[in-house]
């Protein structure tokens, strides 16, 4: 099935840059339908008002965790089903099974390139 | 009387002496009440507790000593001077990472609207350009994460200085009696190594304004 390219992409980071990056990495990629959020619990507060298609979050901020707001979206009915890529400096073992075990449908280290993450979202929503 | 002067115990053997000898005694009576002393002594400090005291003692030579050398290390200082220094240093470095980011993002975002508006292999290499600088901007997370680390670790160091200082408290403040010149650093010419300490805070720099107007005081 195609990819929606018209769909909702959250981006959840506490880094105002880094926002920008993935904000522009993904206009490059053609979506162009992209909300921000700056830490978990806001991000969830925009999920439960309007789900997304795609979450791409950071994992380490504060007050929510990325890890936390994957628990919480998982653990939630209604976005259980959202993709959620984790992209992350946190690249040590126990980081990528606690993520595994969260239901991370796949994850990032940072830095990253524009390449590493077009070819993650291609085995999360499918060829674009 | 010698007796009068002497443990209970040892009384009634001396009094016996003096009353049998009076205040001529023989050496082999002298030396009958010593080991009757000796024996009484063994039953109170055995020569195990003799040897724990002297190893006691020693330890707590050891101890004075050790807080003397690390009091002259001046842990005070480390506190007061070195790690408000460096948490200074590692405020600007953030001050700074935090700011210039925004300044290329704006500028290659607007090299970027331009470029969506032209056509052909003009528009696309300076769009993959853009690209690259954008994934190149990532690191910055990883250094603003790197230099948080960094402070955490400077808190727990002067959390544990806090408590060597309060430790050792009377201790430094004895070295600081006796090393005054530690506290007031003597007026001495700069040497080449005293002249390396850049970049400057904000706050400490001279601006260019200010390095013109004092070369052209020696004019």
């Amino acid at each position: 099935m195609a990819v929606d390219m018209n769909m909702s992409i959250l981006v959840v980071d506490d880094y105002k840059t880094m926002l920008r990056i993935l904000r522009n990495l993904l206009r490059r990629l053609n979506f162009s339908n992209i909300a921000e959020a700056s830490d978990g619990a806001a991000a969830l507060q925009k999920l439960r008002k309007s789900p997304c298609g795609l979450i791409i979050s950071d994992w380490n901020m504060e007050p929510m965790t990325g890890i936390q707001l994957l628990r919480e979206v998982r653990g939630d009915a209604k976005l259980k089903s959202i993709p959620f890529i984790m992209i992350t400096a946190e690249s040590k073992s126990e980081n990528i099974i606690a993520a595994k075990e969260a239901g991370v449908s796949n994850y990032i280290v940072k830095p990253f390139n524009a390449e590493t993450l077009k070819s993650k979202m291609v085995s999360v929503i499918g060829d674009f | 009387m010698l007796a009068d002067r002497v443990d209970a115990a040892l009384r009634q053997p001396l009094e016996e002496l003096e009353s049998k000898h009076g205040d001529t005694v023989r050496t082999a009576d002298i030396a009958e009440v010593v080991e009757s002393m000796m024996a009484t002594l063994k039953d109170d400090v055995s020569g195990a507790d003799v040897a724990i005291c002297a190893e006691l003692e020693s330890l707590a030579r050891y101890i004075q000593q050790a807080k003397i050398e690390i009091a002259y290390r001046r842990p005070d200082q480390v506190k007061e001077q070195y790690l408000p220094a460096a948490a200074v240093q590692l405020d600007a470095i953030v001050e700074a990472t935090a700011e210039v980011p925004h300044t290329i993002m704006d500028a290659t975002e607007t090299i970027e609207s331009v470029m969506e508006n032209s056509d052909g292999e003009n528009s696309r290499k300076p769009m993959d350009a853009t690209t690259r600088i954008y994934e190149a901007r990532g690191f910055q997370d990883i250094t603003g994460q790197r230099i948080t680390k960094v402070v955490k670790t400077l808190q727990e160091i002067e959390e544990r200085i806090d408590a060597l200082v309060a430790a050792f408290g009377s201790e430094i403040e004895k070295v600081k009696a006796e090393r005054p010149e530690t506290e007031a650093k003597e007026e001495k010419k700069d040497s080449d190594e005293d002249l390396i300490h850049g970049p400057q805070l904000a706050e400490d720099a001279k601006s260019q304004a200010e390095v013109d107007a004092l070369l052209a005081g020696f004019d």
